[in-house]
């Protein structure tokens, strides 16, 4: 968990530089608040204390990292209690959570309060008042047939309009390459969820690279593949299944970018294919070597 | 006689709590959700799903020993659904407000399987005093669940307690308790509590909080009437006695 935070430190460093002190703000509540939750419902569940692997903390950051600056601090606090207390600890803690407790979070302040869910500050505004300079994110300009404002370089350095921690590739990307140095994720997931957002996406802008560029760097899609479809609790033993949830995920989201009423699909794809981690396991079991099929051994008998 | 009347007391509380149709035996779940998202509507629904269950259960215990065996399921269902018809017509006649926020869910109280449930497990072998009771109990259960929900689910997802009191009050005349149609309480609810998947979470949420009360009180499980009641139990393949029940 220790290497989770590493990896996700370029990208709370660019939220800051970007949002500014308020994105300090969202994500010191966010990770504090997801802490007290913990420890608070362990200590009334009379578990032992699991504060210390820091799988809140990594919850946190995540959570916040999904959140737009503009949020009303008190909402926060709802989602980190979704993601901890519904999510994680109602079915057991650390490892058996059914979902992603961050995107569950997410979504479900998303589906409460979409309205405050989708209100997005233009990068480098934080000096000035709150209600300072509202935009729109590359994926809704995108959705409704506009040109987006930022341009290519904007989206590699993150300088957007967005959720906190998902506007930085880069980061995202340096991040994404130091846990898998570390061995900490295997690449397959990430792979083939981004590789079918961009099978999908040259085929659906009718080979437009540069509408495939604002699709693979906008939204959610490259800290969702890297950090939150690869959570160990919730994505496939095999790698035959790891590839076949990428593959799902990105499916879902692209579908939900394209033909739904939402311009951002990826945590919805991850939240659904999260839920088929149990079926895609059973179906992909692994072969223990030698092993012969029953049918098979009884047709052997019968020679 | 006092022994009857204590046993009549005991089939009218075991709805309440321990036999609590929506949170201990898990019945009518989809009225429940459907209708929980606000609390008049909870309570509208809740006694025209007692008046049904009431009558009902007394016509078909009355009629136990008449209706044959084979025929009984559509038997119950006509006798269910005639009430139900009555009880839609005078909605519509009194309360018309209540019955456009119901919409099909008043209907569909006819395959409520609360109702049929209660004429299968209790009516068709009690007497009628007994069933009249068992009944109410259930009802008042039905509604007593309905009505905790609904208080969440509307205080959380409209921010809101009583909206459109009216809708039920209209029946005593107009502008009853002052015209009072309900506060608003929270400006920015959480939509969530009134879409289906906040109503599970609510669902959850209290059958665990009812299940966590009847450990501490060391309340017995609720009966299942399993296979045992079941007709067919004599020739079915996976007939379960009560004791095999327990193990499982």
């Amino acid at each position: 968990m220790r290497d989770v935070i590493i990896a996700l430190v370029p990208a709370l460093i660019a939220s800051v530089a970007i949002f500014g002190p308020r994105s300090l703000l969202i994500n010191a509540v966010s990770i504090i608040s997801c802490m007290v939750f913990e420890y608070v419902t362990r200590k009334i569940l009379k578990r032992k204390n699991t504060l210390s692997d820091l799988s809140a903390v990594v919850t946190g950051l995540l959570l916040a990292f999904n959140l737009p600056s503009t949020l009303p601090i008190w909402m926060v606090p709802i989602g980190a209690f979704v993601a901890i207390v519904v999510v994680k600890q109602f079915f057991g803690g650390i490892g058996q959570n059914f979902v992603n407790p961050a995107l569950m979070g997410r979504i479900v302040l998303m589906v409460s309060f979409p309205g405050q869910m989708s209100t997005w500050v233009a990068p480098y505004n934080w000096n000035e008042t709150v209600d300072a300079v509202t935009t729109a994110t590359p994926l809704f300009e995108l959705q409704n047939g506009a040109t987006p404002t930022a341009d290519l370089l904007d989206m590699l350095l993150g300088t957007r309009g967005g959720c906190l921690g998902e506007t930085c590739t880069i980061a995202l990307i340096l991040g994404g390459a130091y846990l898998l140095a570390r061995k900490v994720i295997s690449p397959s997931i990430p792979l083939s969820f981004i590789g079918t957002v961009a099978v999908f996406m040259l085929i659906a802008g009718g080979f437009d690279l540069n509408y495939l560029a604002y699709n693979l760097m906008g939204g959610g899609l490259l800290i969702g593949a890297i950090f939150m479809a690869t959570d160990y609790a919730t994505c496939p033993l095999t790698s035959k299944g790891k590839i076949i949830y990428g593959i799902g995920c990105g499916l879902v989201a692209c579908v939900i970018r394209q033909f739904g009423s939402y311009n951002e699909g990826v945590s919805f794809g991850i939240i659904l294919m999260n839920l088929l981690v149990p079926h895609i396991d059973n179906l992909t079991k692994l072969k223990p070597f030698g092993f012969i099929k029953e049918k098979k051994q009884k047709e052997a008998k019968a020679e | 006689m006092a022994k009857e009347k204590c046993s009549l007391k005991k089939e009218f509380t075991k709805g309440l709590i321990k036999e609590n149709p929506v949170l201990r035996l898990v019945l009518g779940t989809c009225p429940t959700l459907a209708t929980s998202t606000s609390m008049v509507n909870a309570i509208g629904m809740g006694i025209a799903a007692t008046i049904v269950l009431v009558c009902s259960n007394i016509v078909i215990s009355a009629l136990r020993k008449i209706i044959p065996d084979k025929v009984r399921i559509p038997a119950y269902v006509v006798i269910i659904a005639s009430f139900v018809t009555l009880v839609q017509m005078l909605v519509k006649a009194f309360v018309p407000a209540l019955d456009v926020a119901l919409g099909v869910f008043l209907p569909l109280i006819v395959v409520n399987c609360i109702i049929l449930g209660r004429a299968e497990a209790f009516a068709n072998k009690n007497p009628v005093i007994a069933s009249a009771v068992d009944g109410l109990g259930m009802g008042i259960g039905f509604t007593a669940a309905l009505f905790c929900m609904a208080t969440v689910r509307e205080f959380l997802g409209n921010g809101s307690l009583f909206t459109d009191a009216q809708n039920l009050l209209s029946v005593f005349g107009d502008n009853v308790l002052g015209g009072f149609n309900g506060v608003t309480i929270l400006n920015t609810p959480m939509t969530l509590f009134i879409l289906p998947a906040g109503g599970f979470f609510v669902f959850g949420v209290l059958i665990a909080i009812s299940n966590a009360i009847s450990e501490k009180k060391k309340l017995p499980k609720a009966e299942l009437h399993g296979c045992e009641s079941c007709p067919l139990a004599a020739t079915c393949s996976k007939v379960v006695s009560r004791e095999e029940d327990k193990k499982i």
